[in-house]
């Protein structure tokens, strides 16, 4: 690693550990407030009773999962239709057609998870109506949801011979308007001062200095591309002096985009793209806001259960994990492609280039360079947000293979808003689990003792995302429809469709983006696997909400094993590596790592 | 369920309301009136009529300019309405292929250039609108324009300094060149 990566991962964890704590305890605050009067109490109860809002009752895990799962499937039909007729509707300055069915089914499964994976592009295909309406929306709401599915969580840990675990509206409604919106807000003013683009003007033209050249595909008369007799098509000249820029409401999308770790770009370049990740300044404000939440709901850990180690204990073992992960990513990036190092131009003349001097600049912006892009490529995986400043498919190998298994731990590295940390505690009942068979004593976490329905559900929610994994990757590499998306030959193409479904079973949605994945096998295979990879794992975790809240909490005694310190972050990190690393060693090793000793092999 | 149905479907619609028209208009409401240059997207004006965004690149083959990244997007390279990268993987022939022919193109456009090629110059930036390059890359390129616009070298160097920049704040991102504005610079030179 450079001086200049040492300098940047130290200060961005710096920056980010003074910045959680605070924040951390104010969603505390705002999510264990109650009945208490506050200055937004007149407004609240005039919502509340606009809404048929019982502010005091207290929900069982069944309808408080019964309320989350509603209220997303009313999402998902709303996103669905205001894509299928955004044609008829205003504010679509370029007349984009409406989307596909599959394409918005599964862009609306995909905004509803938090996973934001995209198989269009967005400039080309959603019009400004569906980007705030209907993305920005879920940006908001999806992050919500995986937010209060952690509250839920901790007030079962904390809450003693309790029949409820909260109430998911008042919950849902807290969270959105007395934190994401506020924070984004405040983001997307600044993300706006620093040039990224903020209106509803139809796309910009503008005149070139030089006229471009370029071959195109010829169209006939049926506006269909002509093929020659071979049935390759048939390429025409054609010349420009324009450019046209697209535009768009985009901070206002950006800020809720990183802040909720949704990721889903405006445009089909997402966080590369100059509209929307315009200096390394704000590139570094990005990566923050990715971690910002899931890091401070550690401390709100903390606060809810009344004993701040615990909170540090888990952001202890994320951070570790996390620089342990990033610090080789960047190594390897800058490392290089060997193979551009000296290229063959015929006639026995071989003209070398600096590939392995300025490292692996295939897929990244010069204005990032090599450690920026690495940078964000692992706080976007670790994380489950899944925005992209660089193109992961144009990564090294290996490279490319840390955001891939940063992904398949199961996003608890900070992890989603909510869901990483709810993973993450998930992973810690394991690990209290695995201790107390091996010092022989019942398992407890937090106060409360672990017993079979616990175990179950952890159980369950562990392995639903490596099922629909493997299961996903080896149904896709058998069907004609699977094989017929990937873009790179070789070892690099398995990898594409192994990260496609990593991607979308932990709701990351960063792609090897080489992959053709807007057709209806692929919209459809991997929809599902979003909405059971989402679900399948908060409907687990809400049930041992509600069985844990049940309980009594038991006193700390001398038999009880520490939960915080140093011995309990290794074991934690133990537990995580190995069962959420173990499941994909095969697969892993059939793809990127014979791809890496491919590429470095003497011919 | 029929008792959650109207807490759903009303907050449901309370919620689309501030998160999906209510922020998004004061957001462009505010930036309007405190950043209106950055809002509309940094454009650049002459002669009063847009020429480009100080934040998208342009391409440039001509000797006489400085040539940009390579672009990516289709069908044209640097097509602003469809931001894309190469997407081609480390170990793809394709991507040998494409940077042996962008090589070729800089040797023919400057043979006696026996120089290592920098890197960033023969490949695709992520957005295919990266509107910098290397220093490494615009010193790569200096004796090429400055024959085609028979300048002394040390002329354009000067303009490249001028619009080069270093990592933000000495920590964040790589220095770099803008290539439309030093390319704007030398048409004004010249001119």
């Amino acid at each position: 690693m450079s001086q200049h990566a040492w300098l940047l991962l130290g200060l961005f964890m710096t920056v980010l550990l003074l910045l959680v704590r605070p924040l951390g305890i104010l969603v505390a605050r705002v999510m264990t407030m109650g009945n208490r009067v506050t200055a937004a109490s007149g407004f609240e109860v005039a919502t509340f009773r606009m809404c048929g809002i019982e502010r005091d009752e207290e929900m069982g895990w069944l309808k408080y999962a019964m309320a989350l799962l509603l209220f997303n499937t009313l999402g998902l039909f709303v996103l669905y239709a205001l894509q299928r007729l955004q044609a008829w509707l205003p504010l679509n300055p370029q007349e984009l057609p409406n989307v596909s069915p599959d394409s918005a089914l599964n862009t609306a499964v995909s905004f509803v998870t938090n996973t934001n994976w995209q198989g269009y592009g967005g400039e080309s295909t959603m019009g400004y109506l569906v980007q705030m309406l209907g993305l920005t929306v879920q940006n908001y709401l999806s992050a919500a949801t995986g937010i209060v599915v952690v509250i839920a969580l901790i007030r079962g840990f904390a809450r003693h011979s309790a029949v409820g675990i909260g109430n998911a509206w008042v919950d849902l409604f807290r969270i959105t308007t007395y934190i994401l919106l506020p924070l984004a807000m405040v983001f997307a003013l600044f993300l706006a001062s620093q040039g990224v683009i903020q209106n509803f003007a139809a796309y910009q033209n503008v005149t070139t200095l030089e006229v471009t050249n370029y071959e195109t595909p010829k169209l006939g008369s049926d506006g269909r591309p002509v093929q020659d007799d071979s049935g390759n098509p048939v390429q025409e000249r054609a010349a420009t002096a324009q450019q046209n820029l697209a535009m768009g409401p985009v901070a206002s999308q950006e800020a809720i985009k990183l802040i909720g770790t949704n990721g889903g770009g405006f445009f089909n370049a997402n966080s590369a793209h100059p509209f929307e990740n315009p200096t390394p300044v704000v590139n570094f404000l990005q990566m923050l806001s990715i971690f910002l939440i899931p890091g401070a709901l550690c401390i709100t850990l903390g606060c809810m259960v009344g004993d701040e180690r615990q909170g540090w204990t888990i952001l202890a073992a994320m951070g570790l994990l996390f620089v342990a992960l990033a610090g080789p990513a960047i190594s390897l990036e800058e490392q290089g492609n060997p193979l551009l190092a000296t290229v063959d131009t015929g006639n026995g003349t071989t003209v070398s280039t600096t590939a392995l001097t300025d490292g692996n600049m295939e897929g990244k912006e010069t204005r990032f360079g090599i450690v920026d892009s690495a940078l964000f490529a692992s706080i976007t995986t670790a994380a489950s947000c899944g925005a992209v400043n660089a193109m992961h498919d144009s990564f090294t190998p290996l490279g490319g293979a840390v955001p891939l298994v940063l992904i398949q731990l199961g996003e608890v590295v900070f992890g989603g808003v909510g869901s990483g940390l709810y993973g993450m505690l998930i992973f810690a009942v394991l690990a209290v689990f695995i201790a107390g068979l091996m010092i022989g004593r019942t398992p407890e976490y937090l106060g409360k003792k672990i017993e079979a329905h616990e175990m179950k559900m952890t159980s369950i929610a562990i392995l639903a995302t490596p099922m629909l994994v493997l299961v996903g990757s080896a149904i896709t590499v058998m069907t004609e429809a699977g094989r017929a998306g990937i873009a790179n030959p070789g070892a690099h193409g398995f990898s594409e469709i192994l990260y496609a479904l990593s991607s979308a079973a932990n709701n990351n949605g960063s792609a090897f983006a080489g992959l053709s994945v807007n057709t209806p096998f692929y919209n459809v295979l991997l929809g599902m696997v979003m909405w059971l990879g989402r679900f399948g794992v908060i409907v687990p975790v809400l049930a041992m909400a509600g069985s844990l809240a049940a309980k009594k909490r038991i006193a700390v005694t001398a038999g009880t094993l520490p939960t915080h310190g140093p011995l309990f972050v290794t074991l934690l990190i133990g537990t995580v590596l190995l069962v959420g690393l173990l499941n994909y060693v095969p697969a892993l090793a059939l793809g990127p790592l014979v791809e890496h000793l491919a590429l470095w092999s003497p011919p | 369920m029929k008792t959650l149905l109207r807490p759903a479907v009303s907050l449901f619609v309370l919620l689309s309301l501030l998160c999906g028209v209510a922020y998004p208009l004061l957001v462009t409401g505010m930036a309007r009136l405190a950043f209106p240059f950055a809002a509309q997207g940094s454009l650049i004006i002459r002669d009063g009529r847009p020429i480009g965004s100080v934040l998208i690149g342009q391409n440039f083959t001509d000797p006489k300019y400085f040539w940009g990244r390579p672009s990516a997007t289709t069908p044209q390279p640097y097509n602003a309405a469809a931001s894309s990268g190469s997407n081609l993987g480390p170990t793809n022939p394709a991507l040998v292929d494409a940077i042996k022919a962008r090589i070729e193109a800089l040797r023919a456009a400057d043979p006696t250039n026996q120089r290592a090629v920098p890197i960033d110059l023969v490949t695709a930036s992520a957005s295919g609108l990266d509107p910098h390059i290397s220093p490494a890359a615009a010193d790569y390129q200096t004796e090429r324009v400055a024959r085609a616009r028979q300048l002394d070298p040390q002329t354009v160097r000067q303009l490249i300094a001028r619009h080069s920049e270093g990592r933000d704040l000495g920590l964040f991102g790589e220095p770099r060149v803008h290539v439309l504005k030093l390319n704007l610079a030398l048409d004004a030179t010249t001119r």
